[in-house]
């Protein structure tokens, strides 16, 4: 029984009151069903990270005893962490779940993409993720965006149209009313999906704590071998680091984000376990994208730019 | 923050709740000022502020930026739409409806109101309740926010005056119980000197209520379910089929209102059949009961048709079928909803064809005048309208249930989101409503 009804408070509480956490999971669980009943061909977008990771097992909890009625896609950088591709693997074969790969490294091959002079590899995404919508006529892809991630998606709809370029525009948004959510779109077109539009990344550890739901070890306090470029940790490896005048050094780190190694960074932390995590992050005065994430600090609207573009 | 458990966080109730915006009333210097004293900007975020607004030359951070999220927004310094914040307290999480004053704000304003357990209004203590305020206290009868908070806002440039904040607070609220609203908490604030936003004043001693967020923190979560209409849209029938769960067949979905029992009789809509629950699965897990707003899975004694769309309720507390909805309307499109007009309808989880049969009147909010037959209504008018369905719905009032009472209206051609529907009467009658059931049969 995972309801947990509100402490009284002073005159105030109801004992049908529900708690955070829990009002939160009934309204992604409302989300991840609506989907389910107006689309034809959903996807999950699947990275292995914390969002993504809850995601799954809230569609999980919304579809038991029955199956999950989606795919997953993930899209591999190339740069991925290697625990990271075990957790996915793991995953999808636990739950016997179709998994999509759009690779990066295969647009690379085959010169349809060019990597770029700083070696992220996170914008070169976009492209990949778009022609696997269109080439596997997704309808509905489901994103573990946050609103409380930056100010760009505190805009977002949680049901975010897209064009048939898989473009957002923030001018010609829906009005979002009641729990009524609209998903009517034309052939070519998809709609993005957040479920987790109304999480913070407290939430979400919360949640994954009261849950007890496994995560790959990376988020958790190891002796890692890293550089400092542009003020983060990065992880030394053969993507492309390190280079001339950066030096390696084994530090005990862990992420709060899981993405491209080329521009995700890690924390100096001892957290060992999800209570140390949970309290690390209650008290920490970095969001959690300005403490790892290098690709959003190329400009104020680094994040807006590439949702246009159809990044998720 | 850091002494309080994960177990007691994960234990606070959420509240959502949206702001009512004017163009120079201080919202966004109280929402800076609640974000910044309940500690929610974190200070990459500060930084960010401080760095763009030193480029432009200012001399303090704008806390505008903050919630100026986009690229049009930042340039032209306005904001053009709905965008959510989330902050906490150790007593509370809360989901703020950050709604803008320029543009389109009835639109907005009715978004943002729509999921909103609590209103706020600010007024500029030097100007008192405007022509503005009249609109956002309609606005919020309308959509039966169920707690509306006035904020005084500005106290620091009338002196911190009791008399001044006593006037203003008195006028609204007498216009405000005229349209309805069931609760209205004024509180004098300062947004700039931090007046009573989250620390008690020392300016205005003679204020003995609460503080801003501490009235945020207190008040209740609506949850009276004692006299709800329980009623539980089908969204997705669960049949796994396999060796483990043959016969498995569970119809699922957020329960709307009210609460389910299992072995209560119910009565399925439009179809109208009878079964009785067997048993509930609240995520996997079996309860004896569910309430409003838990997603849930329900299971029926008998085997009979049922899918996405309909509706599950106790079968002595059915709500009528109809195809004739009259409801007042917020038209949210560009382009305007007309006679005549052919729409899709989304009620609950069901989407039927419906016509725009008429237009009785449109609401001048400025005085809650009614102008007659219109003809149309163009983007954030307010406005009668009488709709025929294909097909019958099963709606209660707005006033009973904002779930089963509203609608949106849909675009058959394109998907716009037209426009925004509640059903039945307006504004809530001022005078507290005398058992009715001696009346039962006229019609007035």
């Amino acid at each position: 029984m995972t309801t947990t009804v509100a402490k009284a408070e002073e005159g105030t509480a109801s004992p049908y009151a529900l708690s955070h956490l829990d009002s939160l999971e009934s309204e992604a669980v409302h989300i991840f069903r609506e989907v389910a009943g107006e689309f034809e061909n959903p996807v999950i977008l699947f990275s292995g990270g914390k969002d993504s990771i809850v995601m799954l097992h809230l569609a999980l909890k919304a579809f038991a005893p029955a199956p999950v009625p989606f795919s997953l896609l993930h899209v591999d950088t190339g740069h991925n962490f290697p625990e990271v591709l075990e957790y996915r693997d793991r995953v999808v074969a636990a739950h016997g779940l179709r998994l999509h790969v759009a690779s990066v490294q295969d647009y690379i091959d085959r010169g349809a993409l060019r990597e770029r002079p700083d070696g992220t590899r996170n914008p070169l995404q976009t492209l990949p993720l778009t022609e696997k919508i269109q080439s596997e006529k997704f309808d509905a892809v489901f994103g573990g965006g946050r609103r409380d991630e930056e100010k760009a998606r505190a805009k977002e709809r949680v049901f975010s149209l897209r064009d048939e370029f898989s473009q957002w525009d923030p001018r010609r948004q829906r009005p979002e009313l009641w729990n009524l959510y609209n998903g009517r779109h034309a052939p070519g077109e998809h709609v993005r999906v957040f479920p987790l539009s109304n999480w913070t990344e407290l939430d979400v550890w919360q949640y994954i704590a009261r849950e007890g739901i496994e995560l790959p070890q990376i988020y958790f306090a190891h002796d890692r071998e890293v550089f400092r470029r542009g003020g983060m940790w990065l992880t030394a490896g053969e993507w492309g680091g390190p280079k001339d005048g950066e030096t390696v050094e084994k530090r005990l780190v862990r992420y709060r984000t899981v993405g491209d190694m080329s521009c995700t960074g890690a924390v100096d932390s001892d957290a060992l376990t999800l209570d140390d995590v949970i309290a690390e992050i209650a008290a920490s005065r970095l969001t959690e994208r300005g403490a790892t994430r290098a690709d959003d600090k190329m400009s104020e609207a680094a994040m807006e730019d590439r949702k246009r573009e159809g990044y998720f | 923050m850091s002494t309080i458990t994960s177990e007691e966080l994960s234990a606070t109730t959420l509240l959502r709740f949206a702001t009512a915006g004017s163009v120079d009333d201080g919202k966004s210097t109280l929402v800076g000022r609640l974000l910044h004293d309940s500690k929610s900007i974190l200070s990459d975020q500060l930084e960010a502020v401080e760095r763009v607004s030193a480029s432009r030359g200012q001399e303090a951070p704008d806390l505008a930026l903050l919630t100026d999220g986009l690229r049009a927004e930042r340039e032209q310094g306005i904001t053009i739409d709905v965008a959510y914040r989330y902050f906490a307290t150790p007593r509370r999480r809360f989901i703020l409806a950050d709604t803008p004053g320029h543009v389109q704000y009835t639109r907005n304003m009715v978004t943002g109101a729509s999921t909103a357990e609590l209103t706020v209004i600010l007024v500029d203590a030097r100007n008192g309740v405007v022509e503005q305020t009249r609109r956002h206290a309609a606005i919020a009868a309308l959509l039966r926010v169920p707690h509306v908070v006035l904020a005084v806002n500005k106290m620091d440039l009338v002196e911190y005056r009791e008399t001044v904040f006593a006037e203003i607070a008195e006028e609204f609220t007498a216009y405000a119980s005229e349209l309805g609203v069931p609760e209205v908490t004024a509180i004098p604030i300062s947004a700039l000197a931090g007046d009573n936003v989250v620390d008690p004043s020392a300016n205005m001693d003679w204020y003995g209520g609460p503080t801003f967020l501490e009235h945020l923190e207190t008040v209740p979560v609506s949850h009276d379910l004692a006299h709800c209409h329980a009623r539980l849209p089908v969204q997705y029938v669960i049949r796994p089929q396999t060796a483990e769960h043959p016969d498995y067949r569970g119809y699922a979905g957020q329960i709307a209102a009210g609460t389910f029992h299992v072995g209560e009789a119910v009565t399925v809509l439009p179809s109208g059949r009878t079964s009785t629950i067997s048993g509930i699965d609240l995520l996997g897990e079996p309860v004896d009961a569910a309430w409003t707003t838990q997603s849930v899975t329900v299971l029926l004694r008998d085997d009979i048709d049922i899918s996405r769309g309909d509706l599950i309720v106790p079968t002595k507390d059915a709500p009528p079928t109809t195809q004739d909805v009259e409801a007042t309307v917020c038209h949210v499109a560009d382009q305007p909803l007309t006679v005549g007009h052919r729409v899709l309808i989304k009620h609950g989880t069901r989407t039927v064809k419906a016509i725009v049969k008429d237009i009785p009147s449109r609401l001048t909010l400025d005085d809650l005048s009614l102008h007659p037959h219109p003809g149309q209504l163009i983007a954030n008018d307010i406005g009668r309208v009488k709709i025929r369905t294909s097909e019958p719905l099963p709606v209660d009032s707005y006033a009973d249930s904002r779930r089963t009472g509203s609608f949106i209206l849909i675009d058959p051609a394109d998907g716009t989101t037209l426009t925004a529907g509640m059903v039945g009467e307006s504004f809530a009658s001022p005078e507290p409503v005398k058992d009715e059931s001696d009346d039962d049969g006229w019609d007035f």
